[in-house]
């Protein structure tokens, strides 16, 4: 069995769910006795979800309970290292999620199997010992910098799978049987107090074909709603922001780019007034395009990028709107 | 009471890297801790100097442990430079990956005693994330990772850490494990006293060997892979002919506007 832990949020199943779909069927298809690809949706109030995963899985995991209406990792550690001991899971896969990377070193040490973070490739090699594939992946280390291959070879690995990483597999149209399932479920220690939500109108970070995100070149907190916030209502983008910004408080924590931030491959990434630190690129590096917009011609950012403008941000970007509305 | 901070070494985030036959070359770069282990080194003091402890007589003691080649003691140096009371060292030349590492590390906690592990959030070279939460798990401690506020009443931790969207404040039971995150805090520079006075203080070496662990990935290569930009750069001084000239560019030629 291959299991994804299909995510959901306020139940509806999220494009992380699709994509670790996408990695089960590629696998499905290498693996000497693939078996089925179980969907496992853990929440409440999921009956939407559930169906949805439905389309993209041979079978759907469902616990549909008021104790998994908030996620903890101790809680989906053990849920999840349950189904695949009960399932014999080859492979379990996990979003990269801020979630998903906290609980899966869990489920991996529950089940003593290895755990391949953040991959973005994924491969079963044939060559293992009579009847042990070996699991291929690739990941990004070094900042985005250097992509590293590395294998594990176990009758189970647990996998995180990068957002953005592997495409959204196509839903089909025969929905698959569904199971609930009985877990047996730990206290939860860490205790909520208080949860802060960043909303946003806009399309999800992550998620966005294109982004604009502004750095300490946008001058305050004003020139950033202005210039960014303006750009990026005119190409429909998600907004991100350089530590520097939400640093200065301009900007929230959850619109951050970089190494301790977010991680975007939009088809168009535009920098407005962003030096291009590794920290921030390491965000940022593998968009399809990248623009920017600096005035100082050696702004470290023009290395990596595709079109570019040397030139004052306050100046350019109302331009660009002005282009754009026309 | 007993805190461990986990340190380690990486590349310095200004050097370029440079990979040779397959795997990542650090002969001759600068090196330098890991700046989420900074964080968790700096939180360790503060709590020492909170007075957290003190009512029980024992003062809370900071011991940074480092899983790595010789060199990692440098790394061990500068942190009881900064003020941690003394370090372990467990030496090795073989990478180990997170979920092996977390067995040696539980191992230490419970020789040591420790009620509290602090942990980078997220490596800065290999970009893992799992080592808090492996350790976590070995030792059934609860954890909070990406921790940006922290605080310890009695033996409960309160705080504040980033979730999927946004972030929560906590309570947590000790013993436990946090991770840390930016805005954690300010780690001071190590002063020229604490320097002297850090010369003095104990590592204890140990064989990783000891632990009985084995790598659990094995890295099969590495390769720089950076895509080629094009690099056209417009000079801005007419701002309406370089917006004009931009645009046209994003829509005809690279397609990625409508
Ligand atoms: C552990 C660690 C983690 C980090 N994580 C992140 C991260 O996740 N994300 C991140 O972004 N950073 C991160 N950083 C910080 C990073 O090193 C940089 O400090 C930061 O990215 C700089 O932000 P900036 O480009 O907005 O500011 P600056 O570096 O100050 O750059 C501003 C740029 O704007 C240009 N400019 C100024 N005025 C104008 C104008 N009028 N018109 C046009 N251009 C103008 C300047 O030429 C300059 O290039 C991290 C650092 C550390 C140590
Ligand atoms: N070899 C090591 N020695 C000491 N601490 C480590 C080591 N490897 C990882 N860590 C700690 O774990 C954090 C996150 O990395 P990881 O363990 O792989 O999840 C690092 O920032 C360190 O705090």
């Amino acid at each position: 069995m291959i299991l994804i832990v299909a995510e959901q949020t306020n139940g509806v199943l999220s494009k992380s769910a699709y994509e670790a779909a996408q990695a089960a069927r590629q696998l499905q298809s290498e693996l000497p006795d693939g078996g089925e690809v179980t969907a496992l949706v853990l929440g409440s109030n999921v009956a939407a979800a559930a169906s949805a995963a439905g389309l993209i899985a041979d079978q759907v995991l469902v616990a549909d309970l008021p104790a998994l209406a908030q996620y903890d990792a101790e809680v989906w550690s053990a849920a999840v290292a349950q189904i695949a001991r009960e399932g014999e899971a080859q492979v379990v896969l996990i979003a990269g999620s801020r979630s998903g990377r906290e609980y899966s070193p869990r489920v991996a040490v529950k089940l003593d199997a290895p755990l391949m973070e953040d991959v973005i490739r994924l491969h079963y090699e044939k060559s293992g010992e009579a009847g042990v594939g070996v699991l291929h992946a690739e990941h990004y280390t070094f900042l985005s910098r250097v992509t590293e291959r590395f294998e594990a070879q176990a009758p189970v690995v647990v996998v995180t799978v990068k957002p953005g990483s592997f495409a959204a597999v196509a839903p089909g149209t025969t929905p698959a049987e569904q199971f609930d399932v009985d877990l047996e479920l730990p206290q939860r220690r860490l205790k909520v107090t208080g949860s802060i939500k960043e909303k946003t109108e806009r399309i999800a970070l992550t998620e966005a074909d294109v982004v604009v995100s502004g750095g300490r070149g946008v001058g305050t907190q004003e020139g950033f709603a202005q210039l960014v916030e303006g750009l990026a209502d005119q190409l429909g983008a998600a907004v991100g922001a350089t530590r520097a910004v939400v640093d200065a408080g301009w900007r929230s924590y959850s619109e951050q780019v970089g190494q301790t931030g977010k991680t975007v491959q939009p088809k168009l990434y535009v920098a407005v007034g962003i030096s291009g630190a590794v920290q921030h690129l390491s965000g940022m590096n593998k968009s399809r395009c990248i623009v920017a917009i600096n005035k100082d011609a050696d702004a470290p950012i023009f290395k990596i990028t595709d079109y570019g403008v040397v030139g004052d941000v306050k100046e350019i970007v109302p331009a660009m709107i002005a282009e754009l509305r026309r | 009471m007993r805190i461990l901070s986990m340190i380690r070494q990486v590349l310095d985030a200004e050097e370029s890297v440079r990979v040779r036959d397959g795997v990542v070359d650090l002969e001759g770069s600068k090196l330098v801790m890991d700046t989420m282990d900074e964080y968790g080194v700096e939180e360790a003091l503060r709590l020492r100097e909170s007075g957290t402890g003190a009512e029980s007589g024992t003062p809370l003691e900071v011991v940074v442990v480092a899983v790595g080649p010789a060199r990692a003691e440098e790394a061990i140096r500068t942190a009881l430079a900064m003020g941690a009371d003394r370090g372990v060292h467990v030496v090795t030349d073989v990478a180990l990956d997170a979920i092996a590492l977390s067995a040696v590390v539980a191992q230490i906690a419970r020789n040591e005693g420790a009620e509290l592990i602090l942990c980078g959030g997220q490596q800065a070279d290999w970009d893992s994330q799992a080592l808090g939460a492996a350790t976590a798990e070995r030792l059934q401690w609860p954890q909070a990772t990406w921790t940006s506020q922290l605080e310890m009443k009695g033996s409960t931790l309160l705080g504040r850490h980033e979730v999927d969207e946004g972030s929560e404040t906590f309570e947590l039971p000790l013993p436990a494990v946090v991770t840390t995150q930016q805005g954690l805090n300010e780690p001071r520079y190590p002063t020229l006293p604490n320097i002297m006075k850090s010369k003095k203080k104990e590592i204890r070496r140990e064989p990783v060997e000891a632990f009985g662990v084995a790598p659990k990935i094995k890295v099969l290569g590495a390769e720089i892979q950076v895509k080629e930009r094009m690099r056209k750069i417009l000079d801005g001084k007419d701002a309406a002919a370089a917006a004009t000239q931009l645009v046209k560019m994003l829509r005809e030629e690279a397609g990625v506007i409508a």
